[in-house]
C-alpha cells in the first residue's frame, strides 16, 4: 500500500468526495489562491498547500476563494449546508474562530434542535491547530474543547494520515456539522493510506498500543508522543495501552473505561489548556465511572495554563513531551 | 407589473393574518399564557408580504427575532406557529424553538434568528447553493436597522458581491434597534453602505405595499438573471415594543397612536385598491373576519395542545450520534 | 565447515511483519530437532503463533533470548553437527549478524501486484523460484468470504520452495476490485478466478481453497478439470447447506473493534489468535467504499436465508480431479461433517483447530498440501 503524507491524505479525501458528489464544495481563504491576481492561479492551494490542485480539477465554482471574512464565509457554508450543498469550509487557523463563533455555536450547532429535527446541516469546518510552529499565541491554540462543549457539533482530531482520510470522508458524508482539526506540525507525517475512499466511524477509539499496566489517553499529535513514551516504557517493563479517541464528540467512553478497569491507572495527554479541557473531561469521566478500579491518582499531562509562547525555548517547555508522559506514567506506578 | 385581483386579495389576506396574529399574541402574552420572549411585527406587514409575493418554492429567506411576519408571508403554517409560540409539542418546531426560532426549511424559511445579524451570512450560503446547483432560486435576508450595524451584515454584502450571489438584503428600518434610534446608531446611510459595496439599492416607504413589491420584483429579477445582490431599505414602523413587556419609555408621546392612525400599511392598501376600484370594501371586510377567526382557532388549538413529551428533551441534537 | 552450521532466522509472517517477539523457546538447548518441530512461540503485532523449525539437527545455540524483539531475518538459533566447535559457531553468529545488517537495507520480500483480468483488477502475491522447473505446476490459493491473500501467510512461503505459488484476492476482497462485475455467485467467482489465471498465464494449477474459496475451487474443478491438477479444500463451503449464518451477518455488520473481535473469534479454536492488529486490518478492509455492498451481494447470493445456495455434493460423482479436504475439528463456521460428502477424497480433520486451520495448524496443513501436490503430480 502506498505511503502518503497527512497533507496528501486530506487532499485525496477532498478530491475523491468532490468527484463522487457534485454537492461537495470547498471554500476558504486562499484554498486555491491567486484569484484576481496577475500571477499564478491556484497559487497557494491553502496556506500549507493541502488543497493544491483541487481548483484546477473542479474549477472556481466548486473551489471558492473567499475574502478574509471568516464570519461571512463560515456562515455562508452553514447556510449552504442547510439548503442542499455539502460544503467544506477551511478556517485557516482555529484561533480565528474568535470572529465566527456565532455562526458555529448558535447557527450550525443548534438548527436541528431549535427547528424540531427538521434541519440537516452537513457542513465540515477544517481548521489547523496546535503548537510547535513557533507561531505564537494567536496561531497555535488547540481549542477543540470549546467545540466539544457545544451539543450539536461533532469534533474530529485525527492523529495519522490513515485516520485523516477516513475521518474526513466520514465528516463530508455525515449529516451533522463537523469540526475537523488538523495539527499543523503533522502534514508531513507518512502512513499507509489506501487509494480507495473509506470511512472511519465517529466515536470509535483506536488503540495504538496495548499493555496491562497503565491507560494513556491522547489526542491528535499527542498520540505520537504517547506512543513514543509507551514504546520506551515497554523496554523498561511497563505496559501502556494508548487510546486515541479520534473524535471528542462523540467520544468512545467505553474503550477508556474498559481499559482503566483493566489497568487501574490513567494518564491523559492533551495539548489543549488544562482547565475545562479534554484531559479534565476524561479524568472526570473516569473518576465518576471507574473510581473503584483506580490504583493511583489520575495524571494529566498538558501545557501550563498560559497562552502559547513564541520563543522556541519557551514553546518547547510549554508543549507536552514523551519524557513528561513517561514521568506521569511512572508516577502512577509509584 | 400590475397585480391581478387574486394577487391583491392574497396580499391583503397575508398582511391581515400577520396583523391579527401579532395583535393576538400581544394579548395572550399580556395574559401570561406565552413563555419567554416575543417580538412583534405589527406595522411592518407590507415589507414581508411585498417581498415574499415575488418568491416561489425555490427561494429562501432568513429572518430576525421579529420573524412571525416573514414566516407567514413565506407560507409557514399559522396554527403550527401559534402552537410553537405557546411551547406546545404540535408547534412548527415541536416546541423546541419558540418565537425566536420558528423555521420551516421545506417552505424556504431558514429561521427567525435570535442573533442580530445571524441571517445575512446564511443567506449568502443559500444563494451559493442556488447558484452552484443552478436552481434559479434567490435568497433574501431580512435585517433590522440594528443588524445593519453588525460586521456579519457588511461581510455578507461584500461576499455576496465578490461571489455575485443571487442574494437580496432587505433592511427593515423601523427606527429603533431595541431602544436606540437608528438616526443615531447608523452612521452614513443604508443606501450609501450598499453603494460602497457596489450593490444596487433603493429606499422605499414601508407603508406602501406596492412600492416594496416593485422594488423586490426588480431585485429578484436581477438576482435570477445573474446580476448579483441588491439591497432594499424599507422605512417602516413597529406598533409594539422591542419585545413584549417593553415599556417603550424611549418613544415620543402619542407616537404609537399616531403611527397606528396615520401609518398603517393595511389601511393604506385598502384605500389604494378601493379608490382605484380594484377591490371592494366588502371583500376586504370578509378577509378581516376570516383572519380573525383563523387566529381565534389557532389560539384555541394551541392552548389545548399538549406540551412536548419529556423524551423530546434529548432528541434532534444530531441526525446520528 | 559452515555447511554443517545452519541458521534459524526470524520468520516473516505476512506482508506487514517487520519484527517479532520471542515469547518462549519450546525446545531445550542441545535438543535434536527435526524440520517442522515446534521450537518457538513468536508474537507479532498481528498474531502470536508457534514457529516450526525450517531445519533438522542439533540445536547448538539459542541466540535469541525470551522476551527479545527482533527484526525479520534476525538470527534466533543455530543448528550444527556435534563436531562443530563453539568457536566456529561464534564466528558464524558474528558473520550472520553482519550479513543480516547488510541485507536489511535491501529487503527483497515479495510484494503483491495488481493485474488486470477480464472485468476486474486482481491483487496477486507470487512466491517461489524466479524460474521454477517447467514440470512444476503452480499452486493457486483462494481465500474465503471476507478474507484475503494474507490469510495464507503461514502457508504460502513454505509451499513455494520448488514451484510458483500464487495467492489472489477474490473480487470485492483485499486489494482487488470492490465493484462486482457479476452476481457474486460461486459460479461467477469461479469464472473470475479463471480470468485471473488467464491474466497470469497459468494454464493449469493445483488449487487450494479455503471456505468460500473452497467452493470456488471445487466449482473450477467441475467446470474445467483439464486445467486443475488437484484441489485441496480447507474447511470448504459448497458441500452442504449448513453455514454459521450469524457469523456471515456479524462480519458484514461489524464496524467497531469490539464487535469485529467478537465475531472473528468464532474462526479459531483458540480465540487468542485474534489480535488487535488483525481486527484493525479487517476493519480497514471493511471501511473501503464498495466492500459492504460486495460482501452483502456475495452473502445474499451464496448464503440466502442463512443457508448455502451452492451445494456441489451431488455433482461429485463426476469429479475427475484429485481432491483432499482439511478441516479443523472445532470449525464453528462450516461443519466438519460436510467432509463426508467427499468419500473419494483424502480427508483430514485436525484436532485443536477451527475454521482457520491453516493458521492454527500451519505445519500440518502445509505438510498435507505439499504431500498431496507431490502425489498428484506436476
Amino acid at each position: 500500500m502506498a505511503k502518503k503524507s497527512f497533507r496528501q491524505a486530506i487532499n485525496e479525501a477532498l478530491a475523491q468526495e468532490m468527484r463522487r458528489d457534485p454537492r461537495v464544495v470547498l471554500m476558504g481563504e486562499d484554498v486555491a489562491g491567486g484569484q484576481g491576481a496577475p500571477g499564478e492561479d491556484d497559487a497557494w492551494g491553502g496556506p500549507l498547500g493541502v488543497t493544491k490542485g483541487l481548483m484546477p480539477e473542479f474549477g472556481r465554482e466548486r473551489v471558492l476563494d473567499t475574502p478574509i471574512t471568516e464570519s461571512g464565509f463560515v456562515g455562508a457554508a452553514i447556510g449552504a449546508a442547510a439548503t442542499g450543498l455539502r460544503p467544506v469550509a477551511e478556517l485557516m487557523f482555529v484561533d480565528f474562530m474568535g470572529v465566527c463563533f456565532d455562526q458555529i455555536f448558535n447557527q450550525a450547532a443548534k438548527f436541528r434542535y431549535m427547528f424540531g429535527g427538521k434541519a440537516v446541516t452537513p457542513v465540515v469546518i477544517r481548521t489547523m491547530y496546535g503548537g510547535g510552529f513557533r507561531a505564537a499565541s494567536q496561531h497555535s491554540q488547540c481549542l477543540y474543547p470549546l467545540f466539544t462543549h457545544i451539543p450539536g457539533l461533532k469534533v474530529v482530531i485525527p492523529s495519522s494520515p490513515y485516520d485523516a482520510k477516513g475521518l474526513l470522508i466520514q465528516a463530508i458524508r455525515d449529516d451533522d456539522p463537523v469540526m475537523f482539526f488538523e495539527h499543523k506540525m503533522m502534514y508531513d507525517d507518512m502512513d499507509e493510506v489506501p487509494d480507495e475512499p473509506y470511512t472511519i466511524p465517529f466515536g470509535e477509539a483506536n488503540l495504538t498500543r496495548e499493555g496491562d499496566d497503565v491507560t494513556v489517553v491522547a489526542l491528535g499529535r499527542m498520540v505520537k508522543i504517547a506512543n513514543e513514551a509507551a514504546d520506551a516504557l515497554r523496554k523498561q517493563g511497563v505496559g501502556c495501552t494508548v487510546i486515541d479517541p479520534r473524535t471528542t464528540s462523540p467520544m468512545d467512553t467505553d474503550s477508556i473505561l474498559e481499559s482503566v478497569e483493566e489497568t487501574g491507572r490513567l494518564v491523559v495527554v492533551d495539548e489543549a489548556h488544562p482547565r475545562c479541557g479534554m484531559a479534565a473531561d476524561v479524568s472526570a469521566l473516569v473518576a465518576q465511572e471507574a473510581f473503584r478500579a483506580l490504583k493511583a491518582p489520575i495524571r494529566m499531562v498538558t501545557p501550563p495554563h498560559t497562552p502559547v509562547p513564541f520563543s522556541p525555548a519557551l514553546e518547547d517547555a510549554y508543549l507536552p513531551s514523551a519524557a513528561r508522559v513517561i514521568e506521569a506514567v511512572r508516577a502512577t506506578m509509584a | 407589473m400590475q397585480l391581478n385581483r387574486e394577487q391583491l386579495l392574497a396580499a391583503y389576506r397575508m398582511m391581515r393574518t400577520i396583523r391579527e396574529f401579532e395583535d393576538r399574541v400581544h394579548v395572550e402574552f399580556s395574559a401570561g399564557d406565552i413563555p419567554g420572549f416575543v417580538h412583534l411585527y405589527a406595522g411592518e406587514e407590507a415589507s414581508a408580504v411585498g417581498v415574499c409575493m415575488n418568491l416561489d418554492h425555490r427561494d429562501k429567506i432568513a429572518s430576525t427575532h421579529r420573524g412571525h411576519g416573514h414566516c407567514i408571508a413565506k407560507g409557514v403554517d399559522v396554527e403550527g406557529m401559534m402552537a410553537e409560540i405557546f411551547g406546545r409539542g404540535s408547534g412548527t418546531c415541536g416546541g423546541k424553538g419558540g418565537s425566536m426560532h420558528i423555521a420551516d426549511l421545506e417552505k424556504g424559511m431558514m429561521g427567525a434568528n435570535g442573533i442580530v445579524g445571524g441571517g445575512p451570512p446564511l443567506i449568502c450560503g443559500a444563494a451559493l447553493t442556488a447558484k452552484t446547483l443552478k436552481t434559479g432560486g434567490v435568497a433574501v435576508a431580512f435585517i433590522g436597522d440594528g443588524a445593519s450595524n453588525q460586521g456579519t451584515t457588511m461581510e455578507s454584502y461584500n461576499l455576496a458581491k465578490a461571489w455575485m450571489l443571487p442574494a437580496i438584503f432587505v433592511v427593515e428600518d423601523n427606527g429603533y434597534a431595541e431602544s436606540t434610534s437608528s438616526s443615531w446608531s447608523v452612521s452614513g446611510s443604508q443606501l450609501g453602505r450598499a453603494a460602497g459595496f457596489g450593490i444596487p439599492a433603493v429606499q422605499v416607504d414601508g407603508l406602501d405595499f406596492f412600492a416594496i413589491h416593485e422594488a423586490a420584483r426588480e431585485a429578484v429579477e436581477r438576482a435570477r438573471d445573474g446580476g448579483g445582490p441588491s439591497l432594499i431599505h424599507a422605512k417602516l414602523n413597529r406598533y409594539h415594543g422591542h419585545f413584549e413587556g417593553d415599556a417603550q419609555t424611549y418613544r415620543g408621546n402619542g407616537e404609537i397612536e399616531r403611527l397606528r392612525a396615520e401609518h398603517d400599511p393595511l389601511t393604506h392598501f385598502r384605500k389604494r385598491v378601493t379608490e382605484a376600484g380594484l377591490l371592494e370594501g366588502g371583500q376586504l371586510d370578509a378577509i378581516d373576519a376570516a383572519a380573525k377567526s383563523e387566529i381565534d382557532a389557532a389560539v384555541a388549538k394551541a392552548k389545548s395542545a399538549a406540551m412536548p413529551p419529556l423524551a423530546e428533551l434529548l432528541t434532534d441534537v444530531y441526525v446520528r450520534y | 565447515m559452515t555447511d554443517a552450521i545452519r541458521p534459524i532466522g526470524m520468520p516473516k509472517w505476512g506482508l506487514a511483519m517487520t519484527e517479532g517477539k520471542v515469547n518462549a523457546w519450546l525446545v531445550a538447548d542441545g535438543a535434536e530437532i527435526s524440520q517442522g518441530d515446534e521450537i518457538l512461540e513468536i508474537e507479532t503485532s498481528k498474531i502470536t503463533n508457534v514457529f516450526e523449525s525450517p531445519v533438522s539437527g542439533l540445536l547448538r545455540r539459542k541466540v535469541a533470548g525470551e522476551g527479545e524483539t527482533l527484526p525479520v531475518g534476525a538470527l534466533l538459533g543455530v543448528v550444527a553437527d556435534a563436531g562443530v566447535s563453539d568457536a566456529e559457531i561464534d564466528a558464524f553468529v558474528e558473520q550472520y549478524k553482519q550479513h543480516q545488517a547488510e541485507a536489511a537495507s535491501e529487503d527483497a520480500a515479495p510484494e503483491p501486484v495488481m493485474v488486470e483480468a477480464a472485468g476486474w483488477t486482481v491483487r496477486v502475491l507470487r512466491m517461489g523460484p524466479e524460474a521454477p522447473d517447467e514440470s512444476a505446476v503452480p499452486l493457486l490459493m483462494i481465500h474465503g468470504f471476507g478474507g484475503d491473500l494474507k490469510n495464507w501467510q503461514f502457508n504460502q512461503p513454505d509451499l513455494a520452495a520448488d514451484r510458483a505459488v500464487y495467492a489472489i484476492d477474490l473480487p470485492g476482497h483485499g486489494g482487488s476490485s470492490k465493484t462486482l462485475d457479476g452476481d457474486g455467485s460461486v459460479a461467477w467467482l469461479a469464472e473470475a478466478v479463471r480470468g485471473a489465471m488467464a491474466a497470469l498465464d497459468i494454464d493449469r494449477a493445483h488449487l487450494v481453497g479455503h471456505s468460500l474459496g473452497g467452493a470456488v475451487a471445487l466449482q473450477m474443478a467441475l467446470d474445467e478439470p483439464v486445467r486443475i491438477a488437484s484441489i485441496t479444500l480447507v474447511c470448504p463451503a459448497g458441500l452442504g447447506a449448513e453455514i454459521n449464518a450469524g457469523y456471515i451477518e456479524g462480519f458484514i455488520r461489524a464496524d467497531r473493534r469490539k464487535e469485529m473481535k467478537a465475531t472473528v473469534e468464532a474462526l479459531f479454536a483458540d480465540p487468542s489468535f485474534v489480535s488487535r492488529d488483525m481486527v484493525e486490518d479487517l476493519l480497514k478492509y471493511k471501511r473501503l467504499d464498495g466492500v459492504l455492498a460486495a460482501l452483502q451481494r456475495i452473502a445474499d447470493v451464496s448464503f440466502p436465508g442463512g443457508r448455502q445456495a451452492t451445494v456441489l455434493a451431488d455433482r461429485l460423482d463426476g469429479l475427475t480431479v484429485p481432491v483432499q479436504a482439511i478441516w479443523g475439528a472445532e470449525d464453528r463456521i462450516v461443519p466438519p461433517a460436510h467432509a463426508t460428502a467427499l468419500p473419494q477424497a483424502r480427508r483430514h480433520v485436525l484436532p485443536g483447530a477451527g475454521h482457520m486451520v491453516h493458521i492454527e495448524k500451519p505445519a500440518e496443513t502445509n505438510r498435507l498440501i505439499g504431500e498431496f501436490v507431490a502425489f498428484t503430480g506436476g
